[in-house]
């Protein structure tokens, strides 16, 4: 039997498949079907784009794996970001990485920023992250609920390195905190415009994607609900859970099966613009999320985009850094802090077209009030608030705190030092739906 | 009644490209080659056919470009496991890997081209006015309407043409079909790479009419429920048709049934719901993996072995 030399191909086509995966910044979908691959990508002057040295260097451990931990640049203040996805997924990440380009452009003399994307929550994020912080970076900042206990674990072991958490709620008072923003001030203006929308469509129903019963979520949607019912008191917010943040063709059916319901604009939180896209193709209108050119799709069928402007929060928080007078602790962003954006209202920017006329000057307005803090996230949930049943969940007089709005229970609190919630973030506010549940 | 027309003509629409990836992974596989690189391939034919589309204008020239790309692809695979005679699996799991990489890197400044042209939609006269069928069947994209000629001429070539027959002789018994004058690598060769170019369209037809944008890893996974259907479909053309709109409409299923009374709106059988397709999924590669199991449900002898000529048949 005249055997195929089958060893020397195999090791070629593993060489090959290393090779390829490590260059390339980019992963195979993580969502539920394929295997999640793990890329590194370095950023720094152009001519690094080259594939770096094979091993990484003599700082880096053995188990990296596939993955490429970036080098440092001696002289300057080292930042790493750890991104869940591909930078080029439009949305979420690529936010973030407009946020990382914006400090690599304003402080590009003494900071050096590098990344690696789509890495895997868990085990590996938790290597991912010890070997930057081991080869020397100064600051870490990690970009999705799931890495928060790594973090917290390698934040432990290297004291000298500042780690900051996106989307979470731990920290350590030290060189560890966490970071988020106020986006359900944004999603109670999108409210107020989509029910404005719908109002004079006389469908009075608006339609909401919703990637997953978690606080952060529901928090939005139920934000969207209440800005809703200011400009359009009989609207109905009807709901679609789709249980991931990422996959263009069910963000595209969810949205679909809004509009066959009768809703005449859609809302999505979900990644993608294809939500907006399919409000576009049915004739009616559609809000995009995360990055500001969501909208560029259709704009025509767009309302607005509220989005994230992370650049001048961690140009902020660096800069904290490098005077040394950053310490870890729970940062949570408002509107004033230039964090937050809601396409067409900002400065320098006209209303869509589809924005019906008359909410123009209240959203205007409210978000005039906003910018100069004098309405936060507290006030958009201001009892009385009741839930989706016409029960009462928050009395008149009473404004959730922040455990409340992120759900944080006695148990947890007591944790992390924090009283515990008593208006839960886990009811469904009054204007969705009334048979709409929250999944456990 | 207007949920079932919706559920199913949403299911037809997004099982699409599905069924184009299915179908030329069939052939493939019929001559004997399995292909793990569909999702690779869809990828690269994805972000082909919207870069060429936006840079050309128009749509069609971004299919052919992504079709182009996918057989090109396959050939690299082709010629990695007919002429090296490498492991299939292995060659095809690169590919994917290949495919996932490269489309992000030239994909990434085309994520901020928020629209190129996109395939044409239209309702077929006549028919789309048909009560139920027509709105089921006859308002979508071309992409949908070529897919519909797809499966039942494939099957045709398949099952009761001569080509089609050495195909099928060639994935069986290659040693037979070669005493017959049959050129088992030429045959493989061909079919590979026509899988690809199925594969590539595939990809096209979901950045060009069904999901129309492109992000990083558009394609979330289909290139691999195409490879389980293609089980499903015991490597029959018509049964890919009908695995692949039933996969659509398994999809959507659950966010329809999030607005029906009270039970179903109760969306915590959500989980269970959207865990259905990947049950499925694995239930057909468990099945298939099973030798006695395989004969049963008509999998291709050959399927998987390099053939040496002259070496005796297994």
């Amino acid at each position: 039997m005249g055997k195929p030399p089958i060893f020397r191909l195999f090791s070629l086509l593993l060489i090959f498949t290393l090779l390829f995966t490590a260059c390339a910044p980019a992963a195979a979908p993580a969502a539920d079907g394929g295997a999640p691959a793990e890329e590194a990508a370095a950023e720094g002057d152009s001519a690094e784009a080259a594939p770096p040295p094979a091993t990484g260097g003599e700082a880096s451990a053995p188990d990296d794996g596939a993955v490429q931990i970036p080098e440092i640049e001696e002289g300057k203040f080292n930042v790493a970001f750890v991104y869940v996805g591909p930078v080029g997924d439009g949305g979420w990440t690529y936010a973030h990485n407009e946020g990382r380009e914006y400090v690599e452009t304003e402080m590009g003399d003494e900071v050096h920023t590098a990344y690696l994307e789509s890495v895997p929550e868990g085990a590996d994020a938790e290597r991912v992250i010890r070997n930057l912080a081991r080869n020397g970076f100064n600051a870490i900042f990690t970009t999705s609920f799931g890495y928060m206990d790594p973090t917290e674990t390698v934040a432990e072991e290297f004291p000298d390195t500042y780690f900051v958490h996106v989307s979470g709620f731990k920290s350590n008072g030290a060189n560890f905190g966490n970071l988020f923003g106020a986006m359900e001030s944004m999603k109670y203006l999108v409210g107020m415009i989509a029910g404005a929308r719908a109002a004079a469509d006389g469908s009075n129903r608006v339609g909401y994607v919703a990637p997953f019963p978690i606080a952060e979520v529901i928090r939005h949607a139920n934000a969207a609900a209440l800005g809703m019912r200011q400009t359009c008191p009989d609207c109905q917010l009807d709901i679609r859970w789709i249980f991931t943040w990422f996959d263009p063709d069910l963000e595209r059916q969810a949205a679909e099966s809004l509009i066959e319901a009768g809703a005449s604009v859609v809302v999505t939180g979900a990644d993608t613009p294809g939500p907006v896209q399919v409000a576009g193709e049915k004739g009616v209108y559609g809000v995009g999320y995360d990055s500001r050119n969501a909208c560029d799709v259709d704009p025509e069928h767009c309302l607005t985009t509220p989005y994230w402007n992370w650049g001048p929060i961690y140009a902020q928080i660096i800069s904290s850094m490098m005077d040394g007078s950053y310490v870890g602790g729970d940062q949570y962003f408002d509107v004033d802090s230039g964090g937050l954006g809601l396409l067409g209202f900002m400065d320098g920017q006209e209303p869509m077209a589809g924005v019906p006329e008359e909410v123009i000057p209240q959203v205007q307005e409210l978000l005039s009030q906003m910018q100069a803090g004098e309405f936060t996230r507290f006030d958009v949930f201001t009892g009385p608030i009741n839930n989706n049943k016409g029960e009462e969940v928050v009395p008149a007089g009473e404004s959730l705190t922040q455990s409340d709005l992120e759900g944080i229970d006695a148990d947890l609190g007591a944790t992390l030092g924090r009283d515990g919630c008593t208006f839960c973030m886990s009811w469904l506010a009054e204007g969705i739906v009334p048979d709409a549940e929250i999944p456990q | 009644m207007a949920f079932l027309i919706n559920l199913l003509s949403a299911g037809i629409r997004s099982g699409t490209a599905i069924l184009f990836a299915t179908v030329g992974e069939i052939l493939a596989e019929r001559a004997g080659v399995l292909n793990l690189g569909v999702e690779g391939m869809m990828l690269m034919g994805a972000v082909t056919a919207y870069g060429v589309a936006y840079s050309t204008g128009s749509a069609w020239v971004g299919l052919l470009a992504a079709a182009a790309m996918g057989g090109l692809l396959a050939l690299l695979h082709a010629f990695v496991t007919i002429t090296l005679r490498a492991d299939q699996v292995v060659s095809g799991l690169a590919l994917t890997f290949l495919g996932s990489g490269l489309s992000a890197v030239v994909g990434a400044p085309l994520v901020e081209v928020a629209q190129a042209p996109r395939l044409p939609a239209f309702n077929i006269p006549l028919l789309a006015d048909l009560p139920v069928l027509g709105p089921i069947l006859f308002q979508h994209n071309v992409m949908v309407y070529i897919g519909f000629l797809l499966a039942p001429l494939a099957w045709f070539y398949v099952f009761r043409t001569r080509p089609g027959m050495e195909l099928r002789a060639v994935g069986e018994y290659p040693a037979a079909a070669d005493v017959m004058g049959v050129s088992v690598y030429r045959t493989r060769y061909l079919y590979v790479v026509v899988g690809g170019v199925f594969a590539g369209i595939a990809g096209a037809a979901l950045s060009l009419a069904i999901t129309p944008l492109w992000v990083e890893g558009l394609t979330a996974g289909q290139g691999w429920i195409a490879v389980g259907l293609v089980i499903f479909a015991g490597w029959n053309p018509l049964r890919a048709a009908l695995g692949s709109y039933l996969f659509g409409a398994i999809r959507r299923l659950p966010l329809d049934l999030q607005n029906v009374g009270f039970f179903l709106r109760n969306p915590t059988y959500g989980y269970f719901m959207n865990m259905l397709p990947y049950l499925f999924t694995i239930a057909v590669l468990v099945i298939g993996s099973r030798e006695a199991m395989r004969r049963r449900v008509g999998a291709p002898a050959a399927l998987g072995q390099p053939y040496v000529r002259e070496e005796r048949g297994k």
